[in-house]
């Protein structure tokens, strides 16, 4: 027996975040470490549960081994319930044939077997690539209050920057009446964030239409999202303030990890009524020896340090001996710097080892040709030999 | 280990010998190293060395204890079978608060009886150590013993002499002295407050001691009952710290700035587990300064720290100095404020430029929740 759900959330968690290169080859966008302690998968999770939505399938494709092992029964958000909970749902094999998650729609008309065991009113869709904290339970309100058929999450963006998403043109009611996907010359500035509410019952209309329809991508933003408004349904933009950031670039990667060391960023991790629950690491709290210098920077449990650490996040379990400097990056759990070892501007994924005296990255300011400089990335388990040095934007997936 | 073991933990036991900072919590729930519990090593030893069936003994102050271990999850212990089982005091005609060991044993005679174990390890939560039990089991079983006692060679000091218990020991390690509090200080074999005997003998001295009305553990079967019982002792060699006093804890504390102890206590393979708080991990501010110290999550440095503990969720206010302290969860140190050789409870509010300074032999405490 299952027992009516107002609302469930459905997170699309199978991308392979091909513009992470070398941090996303063997695990789920969703599943890529941030903030010191956090996967990005933790932001809409934890949404999710202080938003007071109890039950959330989370559709997994590429790569899903650390991601599953890292969802497991849901528990360290509070979602291992009796009545819900959380599930991840991979492509399966049916009656008559099996079939690959082939676009965001495709994904949630796969399961709509799953959504309709809870019969909810409202499916929120969500995407696990963001980092942002956001009350999902007032946009729900908006919605009911609307009377929409879809309500679309939309940020407020720089003229600039607006041909690089979704933008919604909408009234003053904020009734949607046109979408432009990456518009080259875009007639406002509300861009889609991939949050979607659907009254349910349109939305399994719409699925199964598109599912019919040869010619579709079976994409939200390519096919559901155009044909309804096509449709003259009502489609409404929330508009949301607060922080958010798109991780999918190397480039935002670091920047919205250098946030959070960025006192004027308005994303609150220390809010009491809307902590960011992740599976926390059984270490001890770190330790800084006599010679560490530490400054503006976040720090985990189970680290050690003996050298420099400024502007940097460090994960758990990250060691910096005597003599080495970390400026300006992310050292993912159990990496190790040597003595004498430099790390500037760059991302070491986990459990990599940089060996004495190596360089890695370069400070902007040491570079003339602007366009030969940026994040340098380490994937995960390289051993960099002492004295290596690696240029910035780097990207090194094998031991140096 | 394939015998079955049921680990029982008294979280009460020793708990005058703090003073202020068991008055209103259990030894058990005493904060210690900047994240843990006391009673989070017994737990986290039984659970690694493979005993999953756990009784915890309380007597009062018990709230912070049952908030602290919950249902046992973190520490793998909400099972179906087995588990973690907490015991407040049972009380009837014939119990009620008990003076010692055998009358707690006595109280939760029915949750002994109900367990299928073969032998029972009994713990208090004085001892600070990352131990596997599984080589003191084995070795109780293949001697022959009826109760193995676990034992520390080490130097006491005088004022610690009232609460050790220390044993003479014969070339088979059989017990052959039991001194409760010897007189002069130096080197003793020191009794660690780990047993293992078997549950049918556990049940009987259970029994017997109950009706003469014996409480004491220590006095009537490990000194009372050497000629009756095969009493012997295993050595551990390991790091640990016995807590025996305010000072006592002062010292454990500072001994975790020290590798050695903090690579023998932490090891990757055998964690040591505790209540998940969701804390954010520590932020250094601009202006922070910290050497030799331990600093644990959701902590906001902006001051300078020394040679200290700083646990969970503590803020330290720019120009703050923090030195030779131990500073718990959820303290707020004021803008230019300086500490030396103080121990701050829990949710203390240091106001801005105040000024405290203890000294190594008497550290100030600051009792939980004080705004100073």
């Amino acid at each position: 027996m299952f027992r009516k759900k107002e609302w469930i959330a459905m997170l699309l968690a199978g991308g392979q975040g091909s513009r992470l290169y070398a941090l996303t080859r063997k695990l789920a966008k969703p599943a890529v470490p941030y903030g010191g302690k956090y996967r990005i998968i933790d932001f809409p999770l934890s949404n999710c549960v202080n938003s007071g939505i109890d039950t959330v399938g989370v559709l997994t494709q590429y790569q899903p081994l650390v991601l599953n092992e890292y969802l497991g029964n849901g528990q360290p958000w509070d979602l291992n319930r009796i009545n819900g909970g959380l599930f991840a749902l991979p492509p399966y094999q049916k009656s008559s044939g099996s079939d690959w998650y082939r676009g965001t729609a495709n994904a949630i008309y796969q399961n709509i077997n799953f959504i309709e065991r809870y019969d909810p009113d409202y499916v929120l869709i969500l995407s696990g690539d963001h980092i942002y904290q956001m009350d999902y339970a007032k946009m729900l309100a908006f919605h009911k209050e609307k009377g929409a058929d879809c309500t679309i999450a939309v940020l407020d963006v720089s003229l600039e920057e607006a041909s690089r998403f979704g933008i919604m043109n909408a009234d003053s009611e904020k009734k949607i009446f046109e979408f432009e996907e990456k518009p080259k010359h875009p007639k406002s500035t509300l861009a889609s964030m991939g949050i979607y509410i659907f009254t349910w019952s349109k939305l399994k209309q719409y699925l199964e239409e598109d599912e019919a329809n040869p010619n579709s991508s079976n994409d939200f933003g390519k096919d559901i999202i155009p044909k309804m408004l096509a449709d003259g349904q009502n489609l409404y933009a929330y508009p949301f303030e607060g922080y958010w950031k798109d991780v999918g670039t190397i480039d935002s990667l670091w920047e919205a990890n250098m946030d959070l060391l960025d006192p004027k960023v308005s994303l609150n991790l220390y809010d009491p009524i809307w902590k960011i629950y992740s599976r926390n690491p059984d270490m001890p709290p770190h330790y800084l020896a006599e010679s560490a210098k530490v400054q503006n920077s976040m720090v985990c449990e189970g680290c050690s340090i003996a050298g420099t650490v400024d502007g940097a996040v460090l994960f758990a379990g990250v060691t910096v001996e005597e003599g080495a400097i970390v400026r300006d990056s992310v050292l993912m759990p159990g990496c190790t710097v040597k003595r004498g070892a430099v790390v500037d501007y760059a991302i070491v994924a986990e459990d990599v080892t940089v060996g004495e005296g190596a360089k890695i990255g370069e400070r902007p300011e040491h570079i003339e040709d602007k366009d030969s400089w940026g994040v340098a990335v380490i994937g995960e388990k390289v051993k960099v030999s002492p004295g290596t040095i690696v240029p910035p934007k780097a990207m090194i997936e094998e031991n140096l | 280990m394939n015998k079955n073991i049921l680990g029982i933990i008294f979280s009460n036991m020793h708990d005058n010998s703090l003073g202020e900072l068991t008055d209103h919590r259990t030894m058990g729930s005493v904060p210690f190293g900047g994240r843990y519990r006391f009673i989070d090593f017994p737990l986290s030893n039984m659970v690694n060395s493979g005993i999953t069936n756990i009784g915890v003994v309380t007597k009062s102050n018990y709230q912070s204890l049952i908030d602290h271990i919950g249902s046992g999850r973190e520490w793998d212990l909400a099972r179906k079978r087995g588990g973690l089982y907490v015991l407040p005091p049972f009380s009837s005609s014939h119990s009620g608060i008990y003076r010692g060991r055998l009358e707690a044993l006595a109280g939760i005679r029915s949750f002994i009886s109900t367990q299928t174990a073969d032998y029972i390890l009994l713990s208090d939560c004085d001892v600070i150590a990352n131990i596997n039990y599984q080589e003191m089991v084995d070795t109780h079983i293949s001697s022959g013993a009826d109760i193995t006692v676990m034992y520390k060679r080490m130097p006491i000091e005088s004022s610690d002499l009232y609460e050790t218990t220390a044993f003479e020991l014969d070339e088979q390690h059989r017990v052959t002295d039991v001194m409760i509090g010897p007189q002069n200080k130096g080197y003793y074999n020191v009794y660690e407050n780990v047993v293992i005997m078997s549950k049918e003998l556990l049940e009987r001295i259970i029994q017997e001691t109950s009706q003469r009305s014996q409480y004491s553990f220590k006095r009537t079967i490990l000194q009372g009952s050497r000629d009756r019982f095969d009493i012997r002792g295993y050595e551990y060699t390991g790091v640990s710290m016995t807590i025996h006093s305010i000072h006592g804890y002062f010292k454990a504390n500072m001994q975790l700035l020290d590798k050695e102890t903090r690579s023998s206590l932490f090891r990757p393979g055998n964690p040591i587990y505790t209540k998940i708080k969701d804390e954010v991990p520590a932020k250094y501010g601009m202006a922070s300064r910290v050497v030799n110290s331990m600093i644990a999550d959701g902590c906001v440095i902006d001051g300078t720290v020394e040679n200290s503990i700083i646990f969970r969720g503590v803020k330290i206010a720019r120009g703050a100095v923090v030195k030779n302290s131990i500073v718990m969860q959820g303290t707020t140190v004021g803008e230019g404020a300086s500490m030396d050789y103080v121990m701050v409870d829990k949710d203390v509010f240091i106001r801005e430029g105040k000024e405290l300074k203890g000294s190594n032999t008497y550290p100030i405490y600051i009792a939980k929740g004080s705004v100073v």
